[in-house]
């Protein structure tokens, strides 16, 4: 029964959508107050219909009834309660709800806290908005209903891929999917504005907030599934250019662009254009990456879904979404104009080729995704574009964009003094060699490549240092006063130092692992002793034992260096027997330094057994690196001039909203 | 109707029999015992995909097919192929398919001119751009004058009023 009205409060959602999409916008045209308000109603409406749907089937799922087709395929009665909640979005149709429950999130919270966004260009978003919604409503609706019963129910279902059966995994789709939804409301706001015809810095200022929540989680959920891999996966590797990775990727680096061209609408009144088109592509990108995930066009380690009805749908939803959008472009930007003037040397020369380089790493990321698929519909060949294409292509491209951020922020806006710029970073080019010199010879390291990785990676962490320093007044002014100063910087400055800095923590983590990561394939029996690096690695025992719903052998591994304990590894290998598949479990400790990774493999029948061995330096700082980007994101989000409630913010309220007695 | 909802359960199940297939990760016993000869084993097993997989390299699949892949390249490498030797050989009978660098030929120099294409196009908007709205050169030096100076305290201290 339950299910019944899950399934009907979709169909009410839809029905709210479709009000949602028409009324606003009429009101924002006509200049009536009150159909513009019904936006915030329907928005609120919208939310509570998805939310009611995904609650009814996720207590389908909990409640293990079988008699639900989603429930039946994907879900197993032995399965631990979290993952029996976590299988709701690990298959098509549970995932595609959880995508229209993000976009309703994302209206709800545009209607609740947007109030200081002018009503018609409020209501305008809203409409967009559920423009997108309505179409992904009748997708689900029509092609993947989640609600769909079974006249024979099966005693117990089919189980769920047990390497999704973990929380990393678990929670990563949520995440991603804040992040490639999200999205949606740049690209609402975008249409918003060409149709309004207001594109200003306070339009720049509205959209930005939403824009960063949805990159943060774009970049955590892009890390989480980084991590999963890693630890998951067995084999020590974390990012594989796989083409459902490059999905999540393309949106995240063009958000990226996004994100610092709107800085400089914000401030200078200049990319205005630019920064609209880059708004409709980012979400563009994150569309062709539910399309190419969803559609099943890729048969990848993640993609699950095979039906390519559905993605037909959604080809056709993509078009008339961004080739919509793209005439409403080609149409309405030439009447947007950009007033702000700057020099050469300045941060928005900076910013712009910081855009530059940005749109080409996505570019490069994107032909190399769709050029097998393109060349295979056009003549039928068969190539395989893998990592050592984008290795090629996409790292000394991304190496420049590291260059540029360490630059960036030595440069003023409107104008800055280049002799000052090239001083100082001559100082920390000359930093930066000493410290690679530095750590080469101390560790004895000779790799180039590694080497030059290094070179950059702290080429912008010295920089981002440095910037910070010099703003708050070192050299020069008294200690108290530095720190004074260091504590009383706005948070969009907090968020810059932590956002580069995280990245080039990330980047030295990836060229520490790349290059100087130590690893051992060997059989060995219980006593036996592995070099790995300056660690040896010893197996001592091996367990078998039974979990909630797999069978598993747990080894124990002994790590010393110079004779000395540093940690026991407990790696494993479960069998799942209701997926009939087996799983590694990896163990892993995490030192300051690197991870020592053990990963148990198969016996070989004669007392002994197949051990991977891993010492991967750098690795934590990766992760770190990750969860700083994030965090960047969300210091940003908190700084004052986009906070609710500002001075500035109220008085636009007021304006914006006028009561009805007022407005006669 | 019935049908329309058994085929995905017989597809899924026919999938999950496959997947349960015994796992054949990189083997000790397949292993060079000389270093260098491994190493590039290794890295040659990065450059090739598991004709079967879902975009692994035969280095990290664990698919039976992969380690046959690996054990030819072993073989190859053992009968003294260069590494190009290697790659073509497997290039032969797998086809461009296996090859994870893609051979740069008539029909991937879209894909190698692309990411030029896209830095010299990005960076020609850009260049237009700054040519429209660019003014100015450098910033002029901001060093001031002890009255500019003493101005500027007054204001700051509150003494003067703004002009």
């Amino acid at each position: 029964m339950s299910v019944e009205l899950g399934h009907f409060a979709l169909i009410l959602a839809l029905v709210a959508a479709l009000i949602q999409s028409s009324l606003p916008l009429w009101g924002a045209l006509s200049g009536s107050a009150a159909a513009m308000r019904v936006g915030d109603r329907a928005a609120q409406i919208q939310f509570l219909g998805v939310a009611g749907a995904f609650a009814a089937l996720t207590w389908a799922y909990v409640v293990s009834d079988f008699s639900v087709l989603s429930v039946a395929m994907n879900s197993h009665s032995s399965k631990p309660l979290l993952y029996k909640i976590t299988g709701v979005w690990a298959n098509h149709e549970g995932s595609m709800l959880l995508w229209v429950l993000m976009l309703a999130l994302f209206g709800l919270l545009i209607s609740v806290f947007g109030g200081v966004i002018p009503a018609a260009l409020r209501a305008t978003t809203l409409a967009v908005q559920a423009m997108v919604g309505v179409g992904f409503y009748l997708f689900i609706l029509l092609t993947s209903n989640p609600f769909e019963r079974i006249a024979r129910p099966p005693l117990d279902g089919q189980g769920m891929n047990p390497l999704l059966q973990d929380i990393g995994i678990a929670l990563h789709p949520p995440l991603l999917y804040m992040g490639y939804v999200g999205f949606s409301t740049a690209f609402s706001f975008a249409v918003a504005a060409l149709i309004t015809g207001r594109v200003d810095p306070a339009w720049a200022r509205w959209m930005r907030p939403w824009v960063l929540l949805a990159w943060s989680g774009l970049t955590a959920g892009i890390a989480l599934g980084s991590w999963w891999a890693y630890y998951e996966l067995g084999w020590g590797g974390f990012w594989f250019w796989d083409p459902v990775e490059n999905a999540s990727f393309m949106p995240w680096l063009i958000g990226t662009a996004l994100l610092h061209s709107a800085i400089v609408v914000e401030k200078r009144n200049a990319l205005l254009k630019w920064t609209i088109l880059l708004a409709i592509l980012t979400f563009a990108l994150s569309l062709i990456g539910t399309f190419l995930v969803r559609s099943g066009i890729l048969t990848s380690v993640h993609a699950f879904a095979t039906d390519p009805s559905r993605g037909a749908f959604i080809l056709v939803l993509l078009s008339i979404y961004i080739g919509g959008a793209l005439c409403l472009y080609a149409w309405r930007a030439n009447a947007i104009r950009d007033t702000g003037v700057f020099a050469l040397w300045s941060r928005e020369s900076g910013l712009l080729l910081n855009n530059v380089l940005l749109v080409s790493v996505t570019g490069i990321v994107f032909v190399g995704t769709l050029y097998p698929l393109a060349l295979e519909l056009y003549n039928g060949a068969k190539i395989t574009v893998g990592a050592p294409y984008f290795n090629q292509t996409f790292l000394p491209v991304f190496a420049a964009i590291m260059l540029v951020a360490a630059l960036g922020p030595f440069l003023s806006w409107k104008r800055a003094r280049r002799a000052d710029v090239l001083r100082r970073a001559g100082w920390v080019l000359g930093l930066s060699v000493a410290g690679t010199a530095g750590i080469a010879l101390g560790f004895g390291l000779r790799e180039p490549v590694g080497l030059l990785g290094i070179v950059i990676s702290l080429f912008l962490a010295i920089a981002t240092l440095a910037d910070l320093l010099r703003r708050a007044g070192v050299p020069g002014a008294p200690i108290g006063t530095v720190l004074r100063r260091i504590i009383g910087m706005p948070r969009s400055a907090w968020g810059l130092w932590i956002g580069h800095g995280g990245l080039a923590l990330a980047a030295a983590g990836v060229v520490a692992v790349s290059v100087w990561s130590a690893e051992e394939i060997q059989t060995v029996r219980k006593g036996e002793e592995t070099a790995v690096g300056p660690y040896s690695f010893a197996l001592i025992d091996i367990e078998n034992t039974q979990g909630p719903n797999y069978q598993t052998s747990i080894a124990a591994l002994r790590v010393t260096r110079n004779g000395e304990l540093v940690t026991m590894l407990f790696p494993e290998r479960r069998w799942y027997p209701v997926e009939q598949q087996p799983t590694t479990e990896a163990g892993i400790r995490t030192l300051w330094h690197g991870d020592l990774y053990g990963v148990l493999g198969d016996p070989d029948g004669r007392g002994g057994y197949v051990t991977r061995y891993y010492y991967n330096p750098g690795v934590p700082w990766m992760w770190a690196g990750g969860a700083l980007i994030t965090l960047s994101g969300l210091i940003s989000l908190t700084d004052r001039r986009l906070r609710v409630g500002a001075p500035s913010a109220r008085r636009s309220r007021r304006r914006a909203t006028p009561s009805p007695v007022a407005a006669e | 109707m019935k049908r329309a909802v058994m085929k995905p359960i017989l597809i899924s199940a026919v999938l999950l029999a496959m997947t349960g297939a015994p796992a054949h990760a990189l083997d000790p016993n397949e292993m060079f015992d000389d270093p260098v000869l491994e190493q590039r084993a290794r890295d040659l097993g990065r450059e090739l995909r598991c004709v079967k997989c879902r975009n692994q390299s035969i280095f990290d699949s664990n698919a039976g097919i992969a380690q046959d892949m690996r054990v030819v390249v072993r073989e190859r490498i053992a009968a003294g192929d260069s590494d190009e030797e290697v790659l073509e050989w497997l290039r032969e009978r797998y086809g461009d398919y296996v090859l994870l660098n893609p051979r740069a030929t008539g029909q991937t120099a879209l894909l190698w001119l692309a990411p030029l294409g896209f830095l010299v196009l990005s960076g020609l908007g850009a260049g237009v751009y700054l040519y429209r709205h660019a003014g100015g050169g450098d910033a002029p030096d901001p060093a001031l004058s002890d009255e500019d100076r003493a101005r500027a305290q007054a204001l700051l201290s509150g003494r003067e009023k703004t002009p």
